[in-house]
C-alpha cells in the first residue's frame, strides 16, 4: 500500500518545498560546522561525521514519512517502556561529559536516548489523547502528566536541564491544544500556584551547580566575564559582531580563535550568525520559519485528530527548540543546552529531527487515507 | 466505541486552535528578530570591538639597549637575547592557581610572583614575571602552554656586560623601573618591566641608551596561543655610548688595587677625560641587572667593603699632605710667602697649649716652600695656615674643585667637605676653634675630600692651572641615523693664580718623586712629579704602624701627573688603610703612569688630529 500510494500521488509541490526547506537548513548547519572545525586535523572532522548522520537522517526521514503512522503510534506505549529503560540506563552505564550523563557508548559512537524520548513522548501522548475521548481534567490532565513525569525525571537526572524542558513543552502543547474547559484552566493555575513553590523547591535543589551559575549569570554575563557567564557573554559578542553582513566564511573569529565554545553544536547559530551577519540571520530565521509555517498547514489539514496532535506535538517541540536555541545565543534566555534542530552538530538529534519531520510529512500525506 | 464523530469535532476544536500557536511563533520569532537586530545592529559596532579586544593582545618589544664602548670601540656593555616570562592577565581564569602553577613549574617564589601580577597598572599590557629563563625553563613553560592560559615566553635582549667586574662602578647595572620611579616626568613613557640604568653611566645616560619600546599587536585564539601579528610598531634601540676610558687601563688600574679596598682614578689633564676609574670593592653588573631576591639584595648592601659604593667619585677621606699642594699655591697667590721664605721646623708647632707633631720626630729645620712640598714638611704648613687663616684656605680650596661636585656625569657624586667657620656653624651650630685651622692646613681635620676631586686637582695644577670637567662619553652614536655626535671637553675654570706660582709647585712636585717623600713613584720610562698623603685616621698613634688593627691604619693618597714637562696624564691613588702614601700608593700611581706611556694613546682631539675619525671608525666595527 506504501509503494501504491507513493506511486499514484508521487511528490507534490508541497513536499518539496518542505523537503527543500529541511535540506537548506542542514545545509547552513554542515557550513557552519565546517567553518569552525575544518583545520582541526582529525581523521573524522566533525561536518564529514555530521553529512553522515544527515543519511542516516534521511533514510530516517524516509521511514517516517512513507510507513502508516497509524502503526508507528501503536507502537507508542511499548517504545515508551523501552525509552524509560533506555534512560535509566543512562544514568548507570552512561558516558558523561561536562558534567552530565547523557550518552550510551556504541561502539565508536554514543546514542543519547533523551532526543528520541522526545519524539516518542510526542506519540504517546497523541496516541492516548485520540485512543478515546478523554474527559474532565483527569483524563486530560493528570494521566497524560503522569506520562510524562518518568520520562521527565529520568531526563533531569543526568541532568539534562534542555530536553526536560523540552518534555515540558511538549506537553503543554499538547495540553493546549486538545483544549481544556475553563474550570479545569482554573483549578491547573490554582493547582500549579500552590506547587510553584515546592516545585522551585525541587528544581532549584535538584540542579546541579553548573546549571544554577548559568541562570544566575545570565541575567549579567558581562558582570564575570572569565567566568560562569562566558558563554553567554561570547556568544552575544559573536553574534553581535556580524553586525550587518558578517565576517565571511572562516572570518569569524569568535569561534575560529576558539573564544566561543560549542561553536559546532549548541551555539553553531553565533557562528553562522558572527560569520553572515544580519542578513544571513534573516535568511535563515525565514527558512525556520517556512518550516513551521507549513507543518502548521499540515495539522491545519490533519484529518484526524492522531495526526493533528503528533503534527503539533512535533511542531511545538521543534519551534520551541529553534526558540530557545536562538534566544539563548542572543542572551534572551539562560544557557539551557538545546541543540538548534536541523544545524548543531549531532547524531541522536539529527536523526530524530529527520524522523520528526518525516513523520510530520506522513500526516499530510495520509490525510485522505482515514480509517 | 463510536466515538469518530466526537473525535472530529474535537479536531476542529483543535484545528482553530492553531490560530493561537501561529500569532504566538509569529510574536516569538518577531521577538527573536527584534533582539538579533539589537545585537548586529544597533550594539553591532560595540561587539565588534569587543571581538576584536578579544582576540588582539598588546605585546611590548622591549628596546635593545644602547651599547657602550670604550675610546677604542672595545665592547664594555651589549645585549644578549634571553627568555622573559609574561602573563596576559585578560586571559588568565584562575590567578591562584596560575601563581601556584608558575611557582610549581619554575620554583618562584609565589609572594612575589602575586605581587607582580596586582601591581598598579594597565590590566592590557603583560606583566613580566621572570626574566632570563634558562632554556630548560623556557620549553617547561611552553610544555604546558595548554595548562597556562595567558602565559607567554618572549624573546627580549637582556643586558649583558662581556667585562664582569671591570668597570662596575663606571658602567652600572640596570634593573626594572621601580614603582616611585615610575612616578616621576622622566619615566613617565615606561610601564611595569621597564628595564631602566640604576646605577652608573646606564643610570645617568639612561634616556639616551634606553631606547623606546615597541609594540605589537598579536592575534590570539582563547587559550592565548599566538595566531598571527597584527600590527607591529617598531621598538627603536638605544644610542650607543663610547666612552673615554681605555679599557686595558682601567683594568690595570683595577688590578692594582686588588683586594684592597680602594680608589684609582686617572684624567687627562687637557680635557677632563677619564683613562680610568677603578673602585674597589667593585660588583658583577651581570649579577645585579638579574632580579634579585631581597636576601641576595641585603646580602649586598649590607656588606662591610660596601661594593656599591664608588670610591671614586663617593669615598670622601681626608686628603692629607695632598692639600698642600693647593695650600702652597694659596700662600704664594696670598703672598703668605714667597717660595724663598724660610721656616724653622724643630718638629713641632706650639698653638696655646697645644703641641702640633711634625710627622718627623725632630723636624726638618730650616725649610722653603719646595723643602716643604718634596719633603712634605707639616710645621711649615701649620705655620702658613695660621698665617692666612681658615677662611682664605677655603676660599682657595673652593677654587681648587673641593667641596664641589667635579661635574662627572654620574650618578650621586659627592661633594666631600671643606671646613670654614660658616660651614661649622651650619654644619655643627659650633663656633670654630683656632686650632682646627692648624688641622685642616696639612688636610686634616675636617677636611674631606673624594679621589675624583684630587685627582681634578691634581691634572688642574698640572694642565696650568685650566679645570676641565671630568668627561665621561666622549661620543654618541644615534643609532636610528648612525650619526656619531662629538661630545667636546667642558672646561670649568682658570685657576686665578699670578704666572709663574704653578712652575714652582709643579717643580716642587717632580722634587717630592726625584728625592722626596714619592721616591717610590720614580720610573725609568717618564717623568712623574706627584704628591704622597697620609690620611690619618686616628690620634691614637702608638707604636709602629703594622701593630694598628688594619681598619685604624691611615689611608694612602698619591697624587700625580706625568710626563713633568708636558703632562698628558693625572692619577689619584687611594688606598683605604694602607698606611703611608708614598710608601703604598706611589708604586700603584707610578705603575699606571707607566701602562699608559706603553699604551700610547693618541692625543686627543683638539690637541692633535685624527682622533675622531679613528673613534668612529672603531665604533662602526664595534657594532657590527
Amino acid at each position: 500500500m506504501i509503494d501504491r500510494v507513493f506511486m499514484s500521488r508521487g511528490f507534490d509541490n508541497f513536499d518539496f518545498r518542505f523537503i527543500g526547506l529541511i535540506f537548506a537548513i542542514l545545509g547552513i548547519g554542515v557550513l557552519s560546522i565546517y567553518s569552525v572545525t575544518h583545520d582541526q586535523g582529525v581523521a573524522y572532522p566533525f561536518y564529514a561525521k555530521q553529512i553522515v548522520w544527515i543519511l542516516l537522517g534521511t533514510i530516517a526521514f524516509l521511514v517516517m514519512w512513507l510507513s502508516d503512522y497509524h502503526r508507528i503510534a501503536r507502537l507508542a506505549y511499548p517504545a515508551y517502556a523501552i525509552i524509560l529503560i533506555l534512560l535509566a540506563v543512562v544514568l548507570f552505564e552512561g558516558k558523561s561529559s561536562r558534567g552530565a550523563q547523557r550518552w550510551i557508548p556504541m561502539g565508536p559512537f554514543a546514542f543519547q536516548p533523551s532526543e528520541f524520548a522526545k519524539l516518542i513522548l510526542i506519540l504517546t501522548l497523541a496516541h492516548y489523547y485520540s485512543q478515546a475521548p478523554r474527559i474532565g481534567w483527569l483524563q486530560r490532565v493528570v494521566l497524560p502528566g503522569l506520562l510524562v513525569l518518568p520520562g521527565l525525571l529520568l531526563i533531569l537526572k543526568q541532568p539534562d536541564l534542555g530536553s526536560g524542558l523540552s518534555f515540558l513543552a511538549v506537553y503543554a502543547a499538547m495540553l493546549l491544544m486538545v483544549g481544556m474547559r475553563s474550570k479545569a484552566v482554573g483549578v491547573i493555575l490554582l493547582f500549579s500556584l500552590m506547587l510553584f513553590p515546592f516545585a522551585w523547591e525541587m528544581m532549584w535543589g535538584s540542579l546541579h551547580d553548573y546549571q544554577r551559575q548559568r541562570i544566575m549569570t545570565f541575567v549579567d554575563p558581562v558582570y564575570d566575564p572569565g567566568g560562569k557567564g562566558y558563554h553567554a557573554l561570547q556568544s552575544r559578542i559573536a553574534i553581535g559582531a556580524g553586525e550587518l553582513t558578517g565576517k565571511g566564511l572562516y572570518g569569524g573569529t569568535q569561534s575560529q580563535l576558539k573564544f566561543l565554545p560549542e561553536g559546532h553544536t549548541d551555539f553553531v547559530f553565533s557562528v553562522f550568525a558572527e560569520e553572515w551577519g544580519f542578513l544571513g540571520v534573516l535568511v535563515l530565521l525565514l527558512l525556520f520559519v517556512g518550516l513551521i509555517w507549513l507543518s502548521l498547514e499540515i495539522v491545519a489539514r490533519a484529518k484526524d485528530q492522531l495526526g493533528a496532535l503528533l503534527a503539533v506535538g512535533i511542531l511545538c517541540m521543534l519551534s520551541f527548540c529553534v526558540v530557545i536555541n536562538i534566544g539563548m545565543t542572543a542572551g534572551m534566555f539562560p544557557i539551557v543546552g538545546i541543540p538548534l534542530p536541523l544545524m548543531s552538530y549531532g547524531g541522536s538529534a539529527t536523526i530524530m529531527t529527520m524522523a520528526s519531520l518525516g513523520l510530520l510529512l506522513n500526516v499530510k500525506r495520509r490525510r485522505l487515507s482515514f480509517f | 466505541m463510536a466515538t469518530a464523530g466526537l473525535h472530529d469535532s474535537e479536531l476542529g476544536e483543535l484545528q482553530r486552535r492553531l490560530i493561537i500557536l501561529r500569532v504566538g511563533l509569529l510574536l516569538v520569532v518577531a521577538l527573536l528578530g527584534l533582539q538579533l537586530w539589537n545585537l548586529q545592529i544597533r550594539e553591532g559596532p560595540y561587539y565588534r570591538d569587543l571581538s576584536e579586544n578579544n582576540r588582539t593582545r598588546s605585546v611590548i618589544m622591549e628596546p635593545a639597549r644602547g651599547l657602550i664602548y670604550d675610546r677604542n670601540g672595545v665592547l664594555l656593555a651589549n645585549n644578549v637575547p634571553s627568555f622573559t616570562l609574561y602573563v596576559s592577565l585578560e586571559d588568565v581564569k584562575d590567578r591562584d592557581l596560575l601563581i601556584d602553577q608558575l611557582s610549581n613549574l619554575l620554583g618562584l617564589d609565589a609572594v612575589l610572583v602575586r605581587k607582580k601580577l596586582t601591581a598598579r597598572g594597565s590590566k592590557q599590557l603583560p606583566r613580566k614575571v621572570k626574566d632570563r629563563l634558562t632554556l630548560r625553563e623556557a620549553t617547561l613553560i611552553e610544555s604546558h602552554r595548554l595548562d597556562l592560559p595567558g602565559v607567554m615566553v618572549q624573546v627580549e635582549s637582556q643586558r649583558n656586560y662581556p667585562g664582569g667586574i671591570t668597570a662596575s662602578h663606571l658602567l652600572g647595572y640596570v634593573g626594572e623601573v621601580s614603582p616611585e620611579q615610575l612616578e616621576k616626568p622622566e619615566f613617565a613613557d615606561l610601564h611595569q618591566g621597564s628595564i631602566v640604568g640604576q646605577y652608573g653611566v646606564e643610570k645617568f645616560f639612561d634616556r639616551l641608551v634606553r631606547g623606546q619600546a615597541g609594540q605589537k599587536s598579536i592575534e590570539v585564539d582563547a587559550v592565548g596561543h599566538e595566531k598571527r601579528t597584527v600590527v607591529v610598531e617598531q621598538p627603536h634601540a638605544g644610542d650607543n655610548l663610547y666612552l673615554t676610558i681605555d679599557a686595558r687601563l682601567q683594568k690595570v688600574a683595577e688590578n692594582l688595587l686588588g683586594e684592597e679596598s680602594g680608589a684609582i682614578v686617572a684624567l687627562d689633564p687637557r680635557t677632563g677625560d677619564v683613562l680610568a676609574m677603578a673602585s674597589r670593592p667593585g660588583f658583577d653588573p651581570n649579577i645585579l641587572s638579574r632580579e634579585l631576591t631581597p636576601k641576595q639584595w641585603a646580602e649586598i648592601v649590607q656588606d662591610e667593603g660596601r661594593p656599591l659604593n664608588n670610591r671614586a667619585s663617593q669615598g670622601q677621606y681626608p686628603p692629607g699632605s695632598v692639600f698642600k699642594v693647593m695650600m702652597a699655591a694659596a700662600a704664594l697667590e696670598t703672598k703668605t710667602v714667597t717660595p724663598s721664605t724660610s721656616i724653622y721646623c724643630n718638629g713641632g708647632y706650639q698653638f696655646g697649649r697645644r703641641l702640633y707633631h711634625d710627622w718627623k720626630a725632630g723636624g726638618h729645620g730650616s725649610v722653603d716652600l719646595r723643602h716643604a712640598l718634596v719633603h712634605s714638611c707639616d710645621v711649615y704648613f701649620y705655620t702658613v695656615g695660621q698665617r692666612m687663616g681658615i677662611e682664605t684656605m677655603a676660599s682657595f680650596a673652593h677654587q681648587f674643585g673641593l667641596g664641589e661636585e667635579t661635574g662627572i656625569e654620574l650618578p650621586s657624586e659627592r661633594v666631600g667637605i671643606v671646613p670654614s667657620e660658616a660651614w661649622k656653624k651650619k654644619a655643627k651650630n659650633e663656633s670654630w676653634l683656632p686650632g682646627e685651622t692648624i688641622s685642616a692646613s696639612i688636610g686634616q681635620g675636617y677636611v674631606n675630600v673624594t679621589p675624583l676631586q684630587m685627582a681634578s686637582l691634581i691634572g688642574t695644577v698640572a694642565n696650568d692651572g685650566v679645570m676641565f670637567r671630568p668627561r665621561l662619553v666622549q661620543a654618541v652614536m644615534d643609532r636610528a641615523t648612525g650619526e656619531l655626535q662629538q661630545r667636546s671637553a667642558v672646561p670649568k675654570r682658570t685657576l686665578n693664580l699670578r704666572p709663574g706660582i704653578l712652575p714652582v709647585i709643579k717643580e716642587a712636585l717632580a722634587g717630592v718623586v726625584k728625592e722626596g717623600t714619592g721616591t717610590k713613584a720614580q720610573s725609568a720610562l717618564v717623568t712623574i712629579a706627584g704628591k704622597t698623603g697620609t690620611a690619618q685616621m686616628t690620634a691614637l698613634r702608638t707604636g709602629p704602624e703594622k701593630d694598628i688593627p688594619k681598619k685604624f691604619r691611615d689611608h694612602a693618597w698619591f697624587v700625580a701627573f706625568a710626563p713633568v714637562d708636558a703632562p698628558t696624564i693625572a692619577v689619584a691613588v687611594l688606598g683605604e688603610h694602607l698606611g703611608h702614601g708614598g710608601s703604598a700608593s706611589a708604586p700603584l700611581a707610578k705603575e699606571l703612569i707607566e701602562t699608559y706611556v706603553k699604551l700610547n694613546l693618541p692625543a686627543p682631539s683638539g690637541v692633535k688630529d685624527g682622533t675622531v675619525a679613528r673613534i668612529g671608525d672603531a665604533g662602526g666595527q664595534g657594532t657590527r
